[in-house]
């Protein structure tokens, strides 16, 4: 065990039992599965993604490249999660990945051997010959070597939120700065929302030793959250990382909710995503530290500085026996004095310069030794070392900030990219404005939680600033060590070194860009933290360029990996989109009704009746007993939009091709939308209600585009009309009363009605009452029978459907579906959604007596033009197969008899197919090139996916009561 | 991205349905010809900058409005109902 | 150098020191016959076949940044030739062909990978559609299976099949699409034609064109001088509109941003593409491990090459509908471009209506797979001043016209298609 005797921000009181790789060890509440790895003394922790090497951890926090393993297992496995970022929990579970078959021996480890060959971009270079064995040999190979975890395959059991949050001011990052911007700003009165990523507030103050006004930090850390969470607009969420800046001020973030627990409790999500939108935002996200390029600098022992500071006075655990120092920056000497405070032994500080106290050695690490570290070496020189700690300078974690397309620049002072100018409502606070010394984390906290106070005229409270121990932060530069023996890596877990940077410059990659893509630099899971400002830099005195000139890659959201299933949120599986029910739902599944999606919608599709073996045999009964008897069927789906006002028959004579002006109070007329490019929208019918009234209806899928498109005439084209609209969709439940007895019917349920063929004709229209409610009753046929449809207030809809089955038991009223109602239609030649595509024209579907030449619509004059017209064009056939019993299908190619099944034959295609009924047999509408002049001729219906070749007869697209004596009837 | 709606305030562009530049004005009436239509429907000056579109606000109050967008970076400067903007 | 095993152990043995630039970083000359702007894939396979199949070698591409650094390194690498219409199906299907030999042809492996596409439907009407699709290719001489739900099954077992809001019901599957790693797509062609004597200038923007006394363009004005030409081609979808302005055009494009995603690496899990049919969603692995996907624009006109995150969501819920294997795998890295999206979602290859200028634009969010035959079909056009057969309907009038290629049948709203 190397756990330290005491000190720590553990809790010793609260043993945790963990495994990795199977093996039981145990931590302390307050570990992180790093840090508690650290304590047992485990030192090997994963391998790299190209050449397998062994590795340890080498930070931390988020930007951890090495350690990372599968926690959990089963479905709620996680591959690729980060070590120094779990928080341990009692009963974790975890294990290494990217290795065959053991960590400590993995197979895959001789692609090592031939790392000479597989330098950076080698696979563009072969694998090409001979050309068939890519998919067959090579890239299965490449395949299953690259990957690192392995996702279970199981569903993903645990659940999702969403939640959303606005506020005055956002903190981004509780460590110093943030953590004074936040109490500023809310003692104030400010809604401060400070969101961390880290189960404890404190940031840096939680690894290093400072003294504020005269107490340890970790003191005033305390006080202040105390405080915060006694202030009424503050809320500070713990746990949650703000992974993405977005417009207008928006923000992403995602809360582990349950990540620290075995499993979720019921009812409680794993994770939440935060959408925030703040007025202003503190940036306050620190900096991360770089490492150092050496040859064998990913040796398992090789650390960031940061890190042993955070393991050994965070977490009281010794990474090590013998920690030697490699700095650059004077947080190295910080680190010195907090290992021997621990009883650390220190064999080496190694600056370039010598700079340091009297112990320091002048010089470089070249190389590093043993399986994990026993030693390294400095100009020539062993010294035994277990862990090796690299102080290599500071990145501000800007990459937030330039989520909306700030580009950092080059600060020669702090040898880092910084951000001058930060996005409108943002300021950055701390490290991350490049301001590395605690007493300027604590001045910027303070001076920009004032400054947005002011910008949002809000008064600031003034409170003392506190008093900080001195902190000094020199930062130098060292991108790479020169007479380095052995790879010095730059990217560890992508396996990056500087030879290949070199490589990359030499083969022309010399733009960043260019170098991420070819090497993969700052590509693998830590998003380039650790090593790709390195490599830039190594890029940069390739080409003797300045960095602020070869500047560095965009950042993109995230800026941390994100679970997938934290975006979705609930909206998953069954729960996808909504699901809209109509109000005869229930009453339809009572009646052993299938249910088809129409859009959101729920539509009965045919309902079984005991003894009915398939649907075919349900939809066919269906279909007779709408001819002979009568059937209803549930047409609430379809969109209704009241249009009221003294210009609403101005504004359908604009929107239909046809006329509705013309159309008299109780009448109903069939109208055609046509796209301003002139082809067709959307059909359905107006029924005018009164002078200044009419209801429209339009087809299920296009009701919201209708509506939208109505409203764009409204607003847009034509304000000056008055004339109001409204969807009524919802409000109205509407059913379809249809078959010879469907007058009977209806009189039942009318009786004070008159509805006879004289007084309430084909197409005629009327509101009248039901049950002492509204009503409006259409004489309307989308079956070619003598039909009606009623509409009565949603909440009714269910009474209606019983209503209608009760009162027309005595002749067998028969529910019928989408499917018997296809058939009918297609029967009857009417176009529905397949015919109305998108793709074709008014003359496609033998409408083109409806384009009005007496008015001005939508469509007009681009629906003139002669491609639309072309006869050509394929235009709407009937089809019938010539075979008595053949099926033709939606879908199948039409070509000539004779002709060979290939494209320069095909003339048009199958848009709808169903069993005829009245036909006794298959029948079909179409779209065939000149179709109406082709009446009699025998085609091909060809659908070589099915490979079916079917000869089949053009007809007219009306196969049954082609005079529509029935409806009128 | 969040659109100042005249009715509503401030709410998330998810609520909108986008409908593209307010500039193309449809020709007018019963005598404007094809090509006119034709120029009207199709071309777009597409602008890289400050530009007056119309959006519908369709998950709110349901009414058109044109508002004032900077292309390059989301930036938006306000927006007015569609009905008086044509005023 | 020639690449192959040979050459690369070769160079293993000396450290790599004999690589030399994959293409020449070439200065720009007074004048070139042909000068191509923008050095995307589009630009630097047009430069490719202009040299190879056409002979014309004295050919620039200029590009404003860095070769590669639009939409043709910012997708998600699907190649595939599934279309519906026979304006774009012998297109499309010409691209294929030329994949399937472009390693050959280059002397660079692009990972071109024929996995597979499978498009799924989710309702008895969009199998019909994807029945009508599959026989217009098939009828094309093109591949394509139509897939009950139990082959579905058997292709992609991890779907979710219990317990979806829209039932899986079955699919069209193109065996020969796929995808290609779209990076060495831009640097095999860039070195392909460098080799041919192509001058690749990066870091050079068009400002304006050189127009004569007739008003044909006759080359260009860039932020390195000005460049004649004898042709000046336009290929830098995305910016079409913006660069075509200079010479005075409006074209029927909008420009609209498309994000796009990719997880952190993993083990091989997901075979070839699938594409959600009831939901914005499309998803694959790279060789390198990472699911890549991607879904529907985010619908506003924008030159920001980023999003915003409600299309993020929108896309992973459709990913969790279809496949909620994939929820704890993490998102590690989005992008965003932006697409030339024209007013019938389909392409322009075509004359400029100005003497002298050429016209590759539109490309919607399909411009990668079209990659190689856009290139061989624009250079046809170029050399010949003549469409070639497969691009032949790519015409620029053919929006006044109506002779639209409309495979959505969306119409005249940019953003639907």
């Amino acid at each position: 065990m190397s756990r330290l005797a005491a000190g720590g921000s553990i809790d010793r009181r609260q043993p945790l039992a963990f495994t990795f790789d199977g093996k039981s060890y145990q931590g302390f509440a307050g570990d992180t599965l790093a840090s508690a790895l650290i304590a047992n003394d485990v030192r090997l922790v994963g391998r790299s993604f190209k050449y397998h090497r062994p590795r340890g951890i080498l930070t931390a926090g988020a930007e951890e490249p090495n350690a990372l393993v599968t926690l959990r297992s089963g479905a709620r496995a996680e591959p690729n999660s980060k070590a120094t970022t779990v928080e341990l929990y009692d009963g974790l579970e975890a294990a290494s990945q990217n290795r065959w078959p053991s960590l400590g021996f993995d197979m895959m480890a001789v692609n090592g051997l031939l790392s000479p060959i597989f330098v950076a971009g080698f696979y563009y270079k072969t694998f090409m010959w001979p050309r068939r064995f890519w998919e067959r040999l090579y890239e299965p190979l490449i395949r299953r070597a690259a990957g690192l975890g392995a996702l279970s395959g199981l569903p993903d059991p645990d659940s999702y939120d969403r939640d959303h949050a606005f506020c005055d001011l956002l903190v981004i990052g509780a460590g110093p700065a943030g953590l004074m911007a936040a109490l500023t700003a809310g003692r104030a009165g400010a809604r401060v929302l400070i969101v961390e990523e880290d189960f404890a507030l404190g940031g840096r103050l939680l690894a290093e030793r400072h003294e504020i006004d005269g107490q340890p930090a970790a003191d005033w850390v305390a006080a202040v959250a105390a405080e915060l969470a006694s202030l009424p607009t503050v809320r500070v969420l713990k746990r949650t990382t703000l992974f993405g800046g977005y417009d207008s001020c928006t923000f992403g973030a995602v809360e582990k909710v349950a990540d620290h627990l075995v499993t979720p409790a019921a009812g409680q999500p794993r994770q939440r995503l935060w959408k925030i939108a703040a007025k202003r935002t503190i940036l306050a996200t620190g900096a991360v530290e770089r490492p150092i390029s050496f040859g064998g600098n990913d040796r398992p022992g090789v650390m960031q500085a940061s890190a042993v500071e955070a393991y050994v006075n965070r977490f009281a655990t010794a990474p090590g026996k013998r920690i030697a120092i490699f700095a650059l920056t004077a947080s190295g000497l910080r680190l010195a004095r907090a290992l021997k405070a621990a009883g650390i032994e220190v064999p080496a500080i190694v600056t370039p310069d010598g700079t340091g106290d009297g112990s320091t050695i002048a010089g470089m690490v070249t190389a590093t030794h043993g399986k994990t570290l026993r030693s390294i070496e400095v100009s020539g020189r062993r010294i035994e070392a277990d862990i090796l700690a690299m102080a290599g300078g500071w990145n501000p974690a800007i990459g937030i900030a330039s989520h909306l397309g700030a580009r950092p620049v080059w600060d020669d002072a702090i040898h880092a990219f910084v951000l001058k100018t930060p996005p409108a409502g943002m300021a950055l606070a701390g490290a991350a404005a490049g301001h590395f010394s605690l007493g300027e984390a604590i001045d910027d906290g303070l001076r920009e939680a004032q400054a947005a106070l002011a910008d949002l005229g809000m008064p600031a409270t003034v409170g003392a600033r506190p008093a900080t121990s001195d902190d000094p932060a020199g930062v130098g530069t060292l991108w790479s060590v020169p007479g380095s023996k052995g790879k010095a890596f730059v990217d560890f877990q992508h396996d990056v070194t500087v030879d290949d940077i070199a490589l990359a410059e030499r083969e022309g990659f010399r733009s960043v860009e260019h170098l991420k893509r070819y090497t993969t630099l700052g590509m693998a899971t830590d998003q380039g933290k650790a090593g790709q400002v390195n490599g830039q830099a190594l890029l940069a005195a390739a080409t003797a360029t300045a960095m602020g000139e070869k500047g560095t890659v965009i950042a993109r959201p995230p800026d941390r990996p994100v679970a997938i299933g934290a975006f979705a949120g609930a909206h998953t599986a069954a729960h996808f989109r909504p699901v809209r029910l109509t109000a005869g739902h229930a009453w339809a599944a009572e009646n052993g009704a299938s249910f088809v999606d129409t859009g959101q919608w729920k539509r009965a599709q045919w309902f079984t009746r005991p003894g009915e073996s398939d649907w075919l045999e349900s939809v066919t009964r269906e279909a007779r007993a709408v001819r002979t008897g009568v059937g209803i069927c549930d047409v609430s789906t379809l969109g209704k939009i009241e249009v009221a006002g003294p210009d609403a028959a101005t504004l359908l004579d604009r929107l239909y091709t046809n006329m509705m002006s013309t159309l008299p109070v109780g009448k109903a007329r069939y109208g055609l939308m046509l796209r301003e490019d002139g082809f067709v929208f959307d059909d359905g019918t107006a029924a005018r209600l009164a002078d200044d009234r009419y209801v429209i209806s339009t087809t299920t899928a296009n009701a919201a585009r209708v509506m939208q498109h109505v409203d764009y005439c409204r607003h847009v084209l034509w304000p000056e009309l008055d004339a109001q609209a409204v969807s009524v969709t919802e409000q109205w439940a509407q059913v379809a009363v249809a078959g010879p007895n469907a007058r009977v019917l209806m009189q039942r349920l009318l009786p004070d009605m008159d509805l006879s063929n004289e007084a309430f004709p084909f197409m005629a229209s009327a509101q009248c009452r039901w049950r002492d409610g509204p009503a409006r009753l259409f004489r309307l046929s989308f079956s070619g029978e003598l039909a009606y449809e009623i509409a009565v207030p949603a909440d009714r809809g269910a009474a209606l459907m019983r209503a209608l089955t009760e009162a027309g038991r005595s002749f067998g009223v028969t529910p019928y579906g989408t499917e018997a109602l296809g058939v009918l239609r297609i029967e009857k030649g009417h176009p529905a959604g397949n015919e109305l595509n998108g793709q074709t024209t008014a003359h496609d579907l033998g409408m083109g007596r409806m384009l009005s030449a007496r008015k001005d619509f939508i469509g007009r004059a681009l629906a003139g033009r002669a491609a639309l017209t072309d006869p050509m064009r394929p235009t709407l056939v009937g089809l019938k197969p010539v075979r008595p019993g053949e099926r033709v299908r939606g879908g199948a190619h039409l070509l000539p008899l004779g002709a060979a099944a290939r494209a320069e034959h095909d003339q048009g295609y199958v848009t709808s197919a169903c069993f005829s009924p009245v036909v006794d047999g298959w029948i079909a509408l179409g779209l065939l090139a000149n179709g109406p002049s082709r009446i009699g001729e025998r085609v091909r219906a060809v659908s070589p996916v099915r490979g079916t070749d079917v000869e089949v007869e053009v007809c007219s697209p009306i196969f049954f009561d082609p005079e529509g004596v029935r409806l009128r009837g | 991205m969040r659109i100042p709606c005249p009715y509503c305030g401030e709410r998330d562009a998810h609520e909108f349905v986008y409908r593209g530049d307010a500039a193309p004005q449809r020709p007018d009436g019963a005598e404007a010809n094809e090509a006119a239509f034709a120029d009207y429907v199709y071309p777009r000056a597409n602008v890289a900058g400050a530009m007056h579109e119309h959006w519908y606000h369709a998950q709110g109050c349901r009414t058109w409005i044109v508002v004032e967008r900077d292309t390059r970076s989301h930036a938006i400067a306000g927006a007015t109902l569609a009905r008086e903007a044509k005023r | 150098m020639r690449y192959s095993i040979f050459s690369l152990v070769r160079e293993a043995l000396s450290g790599h020191r004999g690589w030399g630039p994959a293409w020449r970083d070439a200065q720009p000359k007074p004048a070139y016959d042909v000068v191509i702007v923008g050095g995307g894939g589009h630009g630097l396979a047009t430069a490719h076949y202009l040299a190879k199949v056409f002979g014309i070698t004295n050919v620039a591409v200029v590009e404003k940044g860095w070769i590669g650094g639009g939409n043709a390194g910012r997708n998600t690498t699907i190649i595939r030739s599934n279309y519906l219409l026979p304006g774009n199906i012998p297109f499309y299907e010409l691209s294929m062909q030329l994949w399937e030999g472009l390693e050959q042809d280059l002397n660079y492996n692009a990972m071109v990978s024929q996995r597979g596409v499978l498009n799924l439907c989710h309702s008895d009407a969009q199998r019909d559609a994807y029945e009508r699709r599959g026989n217009a290719m098939r009828l094309h001489g093109v591949d394509a299976e139509l897939l009950d739900e139990e082959g579905v099954r058997r292709h992609a077992p991890f779907l979710n099949f219990d317990n979806a809001r829209f039932p899986i019901k079955g699919g069209l599957l193109q065996r020969r699409g796929g995808t290609a790693r779209h990076d060495a797509v831009n640097w095999g062609y860039a070195r392909a034609a460098s080799d041919r004597g192509v001058d690749i200038i990066q870091n050079c923007e068009v400002t304006g064109f050189l127009r004569g006394p007739d008003g044909a363009v006759i080359g260009v004005e860039t932020t390195r001088g000005t460049i004649r030409a004898g042709k000046v081609a336009l290929a830098v979808a995305g910016n079409s509109s913006r660069v075509a302005a200079m010479a005075g055009l409006r074209l029927p494009i909008e420009s609209h941003v498309l994000q796009a995603f990719v997880s952190e690496g993993l083990k091989p899990i997901i075979p070839g593409v699938i594409t959600f049919g009831a939901g914005h969603f499309y998803i694959s692995q790279s060789d390198k491990g990472g699911l890549v996907f991607g879904g529907d624009i985010d619908g506003y006109n924008s030159y920001a090459q980023r999003g915003n995150l409600p299309v993020v969501e929108d896309v992973c819920e459709g990913g969790m509908a279809l496949m909620p294997m994939i929820g704890r795998a993490r998102l590690l890295r989005s992008w965003g471009g932006i697409m030339d999206m024209t007013m019938d979602g389909s392409p322009i290859i075509d004359h400029a209506p100005v003497p002298g200028l050429y016209l590759n634009a539109g490309w919607c969010y399909g411009g990668f797979k079209a990659t190689p035959a856009s290139g061989w079909c624009f250079a046809h056009l170029i050399a010949r001043d003549a469409p070639h057969p497969a691009a032949a309907a790519y015409r620029l009038d053919r929006f006044a016209s109506g002779r639209v290629i409309d495979e959505k049948g969306m119409g005249a709203q940019a953003n639907l298609h």
